[in-house]
């Protein structure tokens, strides 16, 4: 990497650049700790961060402990009692096939509070990388990067997703890749606009003079400090994610039968509402609601606390 | 300004085409053999050739794409597998349909989503934007199938006020088509108006900030004059390049509603075609969905330079 005379900071000619300004540098830092731990309070005190919060919680401990919570087994059908309205026997209900609603719904949480994650989380990381480099080098490679990126956000993730997953055959670890590469080039297009600001500080251009290899300034120097909108970004895809795939789910595409998901569960009665039969298409409505809900609410508090700090 | 546009529309069309090839390697390549595909694991090799042979697949990619989107261009789609016509004919009224829901919900929901936004950044901070602010968030947040369910139950089935279907009995007229399309338009209505609102909110609180706002409240503008000769017009400028964008993610929407509401638009179609596995009616309505976004963002870009005298002018130097 060819260091421009132009970025060099004032006054370090080459023999002051192993005078380091030392001082000051380690004030960036410090005024770097103090931004981070007034995000976090900032974060501790936002009300709707801990509302999304306590309901995100809500069903992470119905997505692990579910099988133990439910007071049925999802899976046991029940010919003779199928449709059956709610009671105290089955708080909300049975479906088609006599199955217990509210059980389906407590571990319904399950599949979709894995793979969401870990679709977001790949999504993350591809777009960071993604924008790192484009943002950095710029030229030619951010040119052509961008465009492909321009073209892939003219579809709508839904289309661009069943799309592939017809292709591919559906399963969850399908529907991992393709969300997180549905995803990547919108984050990569957050992570580019802010690195291009990072660029232009003193810091990169002395890590260039320190003769550090290129991962080594994208990764170790730029990164730290564009995470606050890279988080923001992963909290508001993880909402989208939830999105999409419950949305594909519904579709067919998404998580199979008989997992007991939403979507699926939707999928599979909504046929049935005009005959009356709605309590095995409104639980499952609601919990799929509450979940999109709570997420959004958090990424509302995290993006106000880490963009006003 | 010609220059700006003439620009404009060059960067579309290279974002067009890179779409189109990225569409058919999904559509075409990813499958992997149409003819292995059709006829399945345990048929002959000699048959699959012959097949592959007929429907032209066996022809190089550059062939086939070139043969694809020359027809695209030329309005000849190719066969649909799963209707057995040309696609076009698919397409075609599917698209006629879809347009007029999206008008119905566009047309209810760009006035609301403005007039809530400005609202709410007239009234920042206080309880009336805290309302339209996170209940518009929440509302975008939750998916159109769960808004149908939910309104299905509200409005149809409680109230039995709206019709099930979207799809009205032939020849039926305009209000009655219109009652028909009313509880899906209503679906997307909550998806969309937290992005609109959001942004005629920002857009709101930025000029009220500004210093030109300043000098018309000093100069002693009446408040309602300040609000609509000043905040609103330079407030509502980064509104345009939204409902553009918005046009995209209710194309999404639409194969969800249309699908629910069992009614014949293009979201239906794709719908149909990704269960039948009917490639070419899938690779042209997914360029079909890619097109409407990228004329819409690309009218939006040129709206907002026109409008916006900073823009116009500086681009004319």
């Amino acid at each position: 990497m060819s260091i421009d005379p132009q970025q060099q900071p004032a006054g370090a000619g080459p023999g002051s650049a192993t005078v380091a300004p030392a001082p000051e540098i380690s004030a960036r830092a410090d005024e770097a700790r103090d931004a981070r731990r007034e995000q976090f309070r900032l974060l501790r005190r936002s009300k709707t961060f801990i509302a999304g919060s306590l309901i995100l919680g809500f069903w992470v401990i119905c997505a692990i402990f579910g099988d133990l919570i439910a007071p049925d087994d999802p899976f046991a059908t029940d010919p003779l009692n199928d449709l059956a309205a709610p009671s105290g026997d089955h708080w909300f209900g049975t479906d088609r096939l006599g199955r217990d609603v509210l059980s389906r719904v407590i571990v319904g949480a399950q599949d979709i509070l894995l793979v969401a994650p870990l679709a977001t989380l790949l999504a993350t990381a591809l777009g960071t990388v993604l924008g790192l480099v484009t943002g950095y080098f710029r030229g030619a490679v951010d040119d052509v990067i961008s465009r492909i990126i321009d073209a892939l956000l003219a579809l709508p993730v839904v289309v661009l997703g069943s799309v592939a997953i017809v292709a591919l055959g559906p399963s969850n670890s399908t529907l991992i890749i393709v969300i997180g590469l549905a995803f990547a080039p919108v984050i990569a297009r957050t992570v580019r606009a802010a690195v291009l600001t990072e660029r232009e500080y003193e810091y990169v251009a002395a890590a260039r003079l320190r003769n550090e290899n290129t991962p080594y300034i994208l990764f170790a120097e730029i990164l730290p400090n564009v995470s606050g909108p890279i988080m923001v970004e992963f909290t508001v895809r993880l909402g989208y994610a939830i999105f999409a795939i419950a949305t594909l789910s519904f579709l067919g595409l998404g998580i199979q039968p008989p997992a007991p998901d939403w979507g699926v569960q939707i999928a599979e009665h909504y046929g049935l509402i005009s005959g009356g039969y709605w309590w095995p298409v409104l639980f499952p409505a609601l919990a799929v609601a509450s979940l999109v809900t709570a997420v959004n609410l958090m990424a509302d508090g995290i993006s106000q606390a880490f963009e006003r700090g | 300004m010609a220059r700006f546009i003439a620009k404009r529309v060059a960067l579309g069309l290279v974002t067009l085409w890179l779409l189109s090839v990225m569409i058919f390697l999904l559509a075409q390549v990813l499958p992997g053999d149409v003819a292995r595909r059709i006829l399945g694991p345990f048929a002959d090799q000699s048959a699959v050739d012959a097949l592959n042979e007929e429907l032209g697949t066996d022809r190089s990619l550059i062939t086939q794409y070139l043969d694809w989107i020359g027809g695209f261009v030329t309005g000849d789609m190719g066969e649909s597998l799963a209707f057995r016509r040309p696609v076009e004919d698919v397409l075609g009224p599917a698209l006629v349909n879809s347009a007029k829901l999206a008008l119905v919900a566009f047309i209810i929901v760009v006035p609301l989503a403005i007039l809530g936004g400005v609202y709410a950044a007239l009234k920042e901070a206080r309880p009336a934007d805290r309302l339209i602010s996170v209940g518009g968030l929440s509302a975008t947040a939750i998916p159109e199938f769960v808004w149908a369910v939910v309104l299905i139950l509200v409005f149809a089935l409680t109230l039995d006020l709206l019709p099930v279907t979207a799809q009205a009995p032939p020849g039926a007229g305009f209000f009655t088509e219109l009652k028909y399309l009313l509880l899906p338009a209503l679906c997307l209505v909550f998806v969309l108006f937290g992005y609109i609102a959001r942004m005629a909110r920002a857009g709101t609180i930025e000029s009220l900030d500004a210093d030109y706002t300043r000098t018309a409240i000093i100069k002693g503008l009446p408040r309602r004059a300040v609000i609509r000769r000043h905040v609103l017009r330079n407030s509502l400028l980064p509104t345009i390049a939204v409902v553009a964008t918005q046009l995209g993610y209710l194309i999404g929407g639409l194969v969800v509603i249309e699908v629910i509401f069992n009614y014949n638009g293009i979201g239906q179609a794709l719908y149909d075609a990704l269960q039948a596995k009917d490639f070419p009616l899938i690779q042209s309505a997914v360029l079909i969905v890619g097109i409407v976004y990228l004329v819409a963002t690309l009218l939006a870009d040129i709206a907002y330079s026109v409008l916006n005298p900073r823009v116009r002018l500086g681009a004319a130097e």
